[in-house]
């Protein structure tokens, strides 16, 4: 597959350089890090929880494009689909935080856990610092409800971390931050579809096999195969066995306000991001669940992967004052 | 006896085996998970070699694992690093102001290593993965006693590599793939025993221990 690369060996570093050098009055290294990054509006003393993402490279905008106000404050950045190491996690951690608490949000995977797992115990241990993590598990695909600690996390964590950063912007603290943040994990569900493969740097080959006219439902967002392989279908048809799997997993009733993302995988067009959304609002008003917000677009990629992610999050009265707060993110940004 | 230098030639050879088998683990990696076990490794072990250049003078066997462990994690992060970070501070730990192994020491040593990767990443044997190559490994030189024999040790390694071919994965990323985990051995499972036979070619032929 072509690339615009240089030498695929620095792919990382050679973004984040450019993405450090394309807002400078927004992000910043953490000083002597390679792979630590903060927001420039966090480093200011107003005492807020902070809020550290991180995991592989590779999504973008996930994870480093969410660092900003209303959103995260420091985010570690790791290889392409790997979990970063302890150390970046505990840098960024050092540099947000106001001595009122960290939490951190990463999806559910073996390395980001043990990675994660390990930097909040150096941040206890050696710097004194209490740390809460969310793990994030919207993937309804990825194991069934009654092996829901299995399940891993996609798109979903966009909503998560929406939830944890408006939070912790108007100054609740970490306790408080940490319920909200949990009650948006259990409320947020997703499933995506993929149609064509992405193709790591280092070997240029596709990451899975997919035939002309084949979709693969349920598939991950590093490429893991998904629940089942079938002949494309059209969008409609797709979008229907998306949200049935959803609405199927439970926690949705007539009635009922979501957030709704139809999230691009990285080489899908808005064009077909709208026909599936046109068809997931269709859907969702004959069971008369009301859409509070929607996003459309690319949020968490997986390269250029084909194909795209529905995710719903339930929402009530406290979740949507936060989902509706204002956020400016480099790659991101709402307003009122 | 193994000497410091010979455990950082033997460490050398580690890295070269990682590279030489890149595509291999990529292509094992691309059936079961996102097709990056041998870059991974590369960048990992490319970073450990990095560091035992800085380390010309040292020869406290723990410091020079410690320093692999660190080093190895840095770069990779992902799984592997957490996991051979712990193997490598492990397997150091008993050698304190050591600056040579004796045979009986090398067994203690690759016991130690898997015990530490077998407590970090909670796997066991048959869920498919490295501890599959480590941990028969590790039994057969805990049975054996009487110091490090490395063509059992291999032999053993090799066979629970092998078997993973036949098995489902339960933990890890490749887990979710139920039954169509079965037919392509763990990469992980493979690097481990790649990187176990790199070490026993590297000392066997010079120092019979």
């Amino acid at each position: 597959m072509k690339k615009l690369v240089n030498n695929p060996d620095v792919v990382v570093d050679e973004m984040i350089d450019g993405y450090l050098k394309a807002f400078p009055k927004l992000v910043a290294k953490v000083e002597g890090s390679g792979r630590a990054l903060v927001a420039k509006q966090s480093l200011h003393g107003n005492g807020k929880v902070g809020i550290v993402i991180g995991g592989g490279s590779g999504h973008e905008p996930a994870f480093m494009g969410y660092i900003g106000r209303g959103m995260a404050d420091g985010v570690a950045i790791g290889n392409i689909f790997a979990s970063p190491p302890p150390q970046p996690i505990v840098e960024a951690t050092e540099a947000v935080n106001q001595g009122n608490g960290v939490v951190y949000i990463y999806g559910n995977y073996a390395g980001d856990i043990m990675n994660f797992g390990m930097a909040s115990d150096l941040a206890d241990m050696e710097h004194d610092i209490k740390v809460e993590s969310i793990i994030v598990r919207d993937d309804v695909a990825s194991a069934p409800k009654r092996e829901k600690e299995k399940r891993r996390g996609i798109a979903g964590e966009f909503f998560v971390t929406k939830v944890a950063g408006a939070a912790s912007a108007r100054g609740d603290d970490l306790s408080e931050v940490v319920r909200l943040t949990n009650k948006a994990n259990e409320s947020v569900r997703s499933m995506g579809v993929g149609l064509t493969p992405c193709a790591l740097p280092q070997t240029g080959k596709p990451s899975f096999v997919l035939g002309k006219n084949e979709m693969e439902i349920g598939l991950g967002h590093h490429g893991e195969p998904g629940v089942e392989k079938g002949p494309l279908q059209q969008a409609d048809d797709v979008c229907d066995r998306l949200i049935d799997d959803i609405l199927n997993d439970g926690g949705l009733k007539a009635g009922d306000d979501v957030a709704v993302l139809v999230n691009g995988l990285g080489s899908t067009t808005q064009m077909e991001l709208f026909i599936m959304f046109r068809r997931v609002e269709q859907r969702l008003s004959e069971k008369q669940i009301n859409i509070h917000r929607s996003y459309v677009g690319n949020y968490s990629t997986s390269m250029e992967m084909g194909g795209c992610s529905v995710t719903l999050m339930k929402v009530d009265e406290e979740l949507k004052a936060l989902i509706d707060a204002p956020a400016e993110c480099p790659l991101y940004a709402q307003y009122e | 006896m193994i000497q410091a230098t010979d455990l950082k030639k033997a460490l050398y050879s580690m890295r070269d085996k990682m590279a030489e088998e890149r595509d291999y683990l990529c292509e094992l990696d691309r059936h079961l998970g996102d097709g990056d076990h041998g870059v991974t490794m590369d960048i990992g072990w490319k970073a450990v070699a990095q560091a035992l250049d800085d380390l010309d003078a040292e020869t406290d066997i723990s410091v020079i694992c410690k320093q692999v462990a660190m080093a190895f994690l840095n770069a990779v992060g992902s799984s592997v690093g957490p996991l051979y970070a712990t193997g490598f501070l492990q397997a150091g730990k008993p050698f304190k102001g050591k600056t040579a192994l004796t045979s009986e020491d090398v067994a203690t040593f690759w016991i130690a290593f898997a015990e530490g990767i077998e407590a970090r990443g909670g796997a066991k044997i048959g869920d498919k993965t490295m501890v599959d190559t480590l941990a028969p490994m590790a039994a057969y030189l805990r049975e054996r006693e009487g110091g490090f024999d490395s063509e059992g040790a291999l032999a053993a390694a090799k066979k629970g590599m092998e078997s993973t071919k036949t098995l489902q994965a339960n933990v890890g990323r490749s887990s979710r793939l139920g039954e169509r985990s079965i037919g392509t051995i763990d990469p992980g499972a493979a690097s481990a025993f790649l990187l176990f036979k790199a070490f026993c070619d590297s000392v066997q032929p010079r120092e019979k221990v």
